[in-house]
């Protein structure tokens, strides 16, 4: 076989997997396809949060806000709350945009400054972001505050709505697994600009920006649109991923949009290896099942030997978020899958200094 | 005005803790250019540990003081011992690293350090026991409660000591020539390292009894509260300009001030009805004396970081500062 053959069939192989793997998932529970269509938003989130951390190198702590605006708009346009139910292909769009004019208006004012500074306002960009969530109940009811808002439509096309389940030539289709090919079509299309973008010129232009923005801007690179673009496109994704969130869960509240959320996603970014688009979505399918995978071992094993739940697997879960961030800085700080360029400066920078 | 002189009591109270933690932030920014992002959690284990300490001596019998003072003796020795572990095993190793690479350790950090909290003291907000008796004076139409004072004191008297310490001592002079610049002062013979230890330790001992005050001041503590209470702490240090020790102190008071004011009159400022050029938008709300008020003082956790990203646009090396921020 050519290698152009065995790299097709290779895919068609990845791709058929992927196809019958809820069919695979149902037969251990529904849980499960639910489990696999976060995971693949997580992987949405962090593929948006390594556009702007992996490519153009700016720490972005408060990531989890555009999260939260594509899921609030998406809640807001089509929930009994303001009576509006507009389809969710006119109304991801609109979240994708918005979420990206948030990223404009949190990356105009810190475009001065880098590193840990940038990282620190980001992370009270977020904060606010949230507070105003939990607070804007007042004078006007816009989020309806700390409750949330429910009732959320669930995403319909024509007459198939993708809230119950379905029968398609013979075969049943669950609401999940619905999601789960809507989920899988779009993560394809986010994969593939990812992949396009990572080698154009703007990718490039992150990249430079990366290794030394003072070169970068000498070599005729406007690194002020350069970075707003990255924030923006980075948020736009944020917003896409926060809107099926909206409409899978069926209810939101400030809650699921706090700062352990956006540190969630930064371990996925950092564990498969900043910047590289493989490496990351990698990073987020493990982080996303590991925790589920123990929380149905640890939760019996310790039923079994202390006959009471001695760590919740919650704390498990942070537990492990936390380590993978401290450990992969001080064992492998580019990442388990590295991009060369990126695993380069890493030990380049550590040899001059 | 007697709103205006409480809210003042306020928050000088509360920026005199602002400044205690903000000064842990600012000795390690300014002698290897880390925010330490797991500061905050230090402070709420010394409330924490405070709290075990306080309830467990409850029912002996002992004078409140005495209790207070045997909860300090152990919560700032293990709040030491604690910033010492996290210099030594998690950021001493990356100290040649990218500048990123600690401060997502830092962030790692923070997040096992709370969920270790939390396995320690559950989720649940634990309340400190009421031991010490609050009497209140009235100065000019506002109360002072003795617990405010004892705090504004006791912050006065560690500042003081802190000054002492950097500005008096030799730890002090070779902390401020590490600061300066590691390389030269380590062939001058100043042993960096530890150096950098002891300002983690000396930072962590702050920080343990900022816990304990703020755990006495609200009654509360609870396992995130070192979050928000070191990202305003953060804030504070970064107003009076990060790595400068005098300016931690200047920014936590008045960060503290702005947040108490702007807590205060923010409601009465953002009351649509209270314009009367706007009266006329608003008539049916307004009348009878109705408010339409647009910010309330629930508000009060943005007023941090407002500051924090006005400070850092406009002035990022902060009042005091004369460091360049930019310095990736």
């Amino acid at each position: 076989m050519s290698q152009a053959n065995k790299y097709y069939s290779g895919l068609a192989v990845l791709i058929l997997s992927l196809l019958v793997l809820p069919f695979a998932l149902s037969a251990a529970g529904t849980a499960w396809v639910r489990i696999t269509n976060l995971a693949i938003l997580f992987v949405f989130l962090s593929l948006g949060l390594n556009i702007v951390v992996g490519f153009a190198g700016l720490l972005d702590l408060g990531y989890v806000a555009f999260y939260a605006v594509g899921a609030y708009v998406y809640a807001l346009l089509a929930s009994p709350h303001f009576g509006l139910h507009l389809p969710f292909w006119m109304i991801l769009p609109i979240g994708a945009g918005l979420a990206a004019l948030f990223g404009v208006l949190l990356g105009t004012p810190t475009l001065k400054l880098r590193g840990d500074y940038l990282a620190i306002v980001t992370l009270g960009f977020g904060e606010i972001v949230r507070i105003f969530l939990n607070n804007l109940s007042q004078p006007i009811n816009i989020t309806n505050g700390p409750r949330g808002i429910t009732l959320i439509d669930p995403v319909r096309l024509g007459s198939i709505s993708f809230g119950r389940s379905d029968q398609f030539f013979g075969l049943v289709l669950s609401g999940p697994m619905k999601y789960y090919y809507l989920l899988l079509l779009l993560l394809s299309l986010v994969i593939v600009v990812n992949l396009r973008l990572q080698n154009s010129r703007i990718g490039r232009a992150w990249e430079a920006i990366r290794e030394d923005e003072m070169a970068a801007r000498a070599i005729g690179i406007n690194t002020t649109r350069i970075k707003l673009l990255a924030f923006a496109m980075g948020a736009s994704f944020g917003g896409v991923a926060g809107g099926m969130f909206s409409a899978i869960q069926g209810f939101i509240s400030p809650e699921s949009f706090v700062l352990t959320e956006s540190v969630m996603i930064l371990s996925m970014v950092v564990l498969g290896g900043m910047g590289n688009i493989w490496g990351v979505v990698a990073g987020a399918v493990l982080l996303s099942f590991v925790p589920e995978m123990l929380r149905y071992t640890v939760v019996p094993l310790q039923m079994t030997l202390f006959s009471r739940i001695v760590i919740e697997p919650e704390v498990i879960r942070l537990l492990l978020f936390g380590l993978a961030l401290v450990l992969m800085m001080r064992f492998r700080p580019a990442g388990l899958w590295p991009l060369r360029a990126r695993q380069r400066e890493f030990h380049k920078q550590a040899a001059i200094k | 005005m007697d709103t205006f002189l409480q809210q003042i009591i306020n928050g000088l109270t509360l920026g005199s803790l602002y400044a205690i933690v903000a000064l842990g932030y600012t000795m390690v920014y300014g002698i290897i250019q880390l925010i330490n992002f797991a500061h905050g959690e230090v402070v709420m284990f010394g409330a924490m540990i405070t709290l075990s300490v306080i309830s467990a001596a409850a029912g002996s019998g002992l004078p409140p003081a005495a209790m207070i003072l045997m909860g300090v003796a152990v919560a700032i020795p293990a709040c030491m011992a604690l910033g010492y572990l996290l210099e030594r095993a998690a950021y001493r190793p990356l100290r040649k690293a990218p500048r990123l690479a600690p401060l997502i350790t830092a962030i790692g950090m923070s997040i096992v350090l709370q969920q270790i909290a939390l396995m320690i003291w559950s989720r649940n907000i634990l309340s400190f026991p009421q031991i010490l008796p609050v009497t209140l004076y009235e100065v000019a139409g506002a109360s002072v409660s003795s617990l405010q004072i004892i705090i504004i004191g006791l912050c006065l008297v560690m500042m003081t000591g802190l000054a002492w310490i950097v500005y008096g001592s030799r730890l002090g002079t070779a902390m401020r020539a590490t600061a300066e610049n590691p390389e030269i002062a380590r062939l001058m013979g100043v042993d960096v390292d530890r150096v950098i230890a002891m300002t983690f330790i000396i930072g962590a001992g702050l920080a343990a009894v900022a816990g304990l005050m703020v755990g006495i001041y609200y009654g509360l503590a609870h396992y995130t509260m070192g979050a928000t209470l070191g990202l305003k702490a953060f804030s504070a240090a970064v107003l009076g300009g990060i790595g400068n020790i005098p300016g931690a102190m200047v920014g936590g008071i008045l960060l503290g001030l702005v947040e108490a004011l702007g807590a205060g009159y923010i409601g009465e400022l953002t009351d649509l009805c209270g314009y009367s050029t706007l009266n006329f938008l608003f008539q049916s709300r307004c009348a009878d004396g109705g408010n339409l008020v647009l910010f309330g003082s629930n508000y009060q956790d943005v007023f941090a970081f407002v500051v924090l990203i006005l400070v850092l646009v406009f002035r990022p090396s902060g009042l005091l500062g004369e460091r360049v921020a930019d310095r990736a």
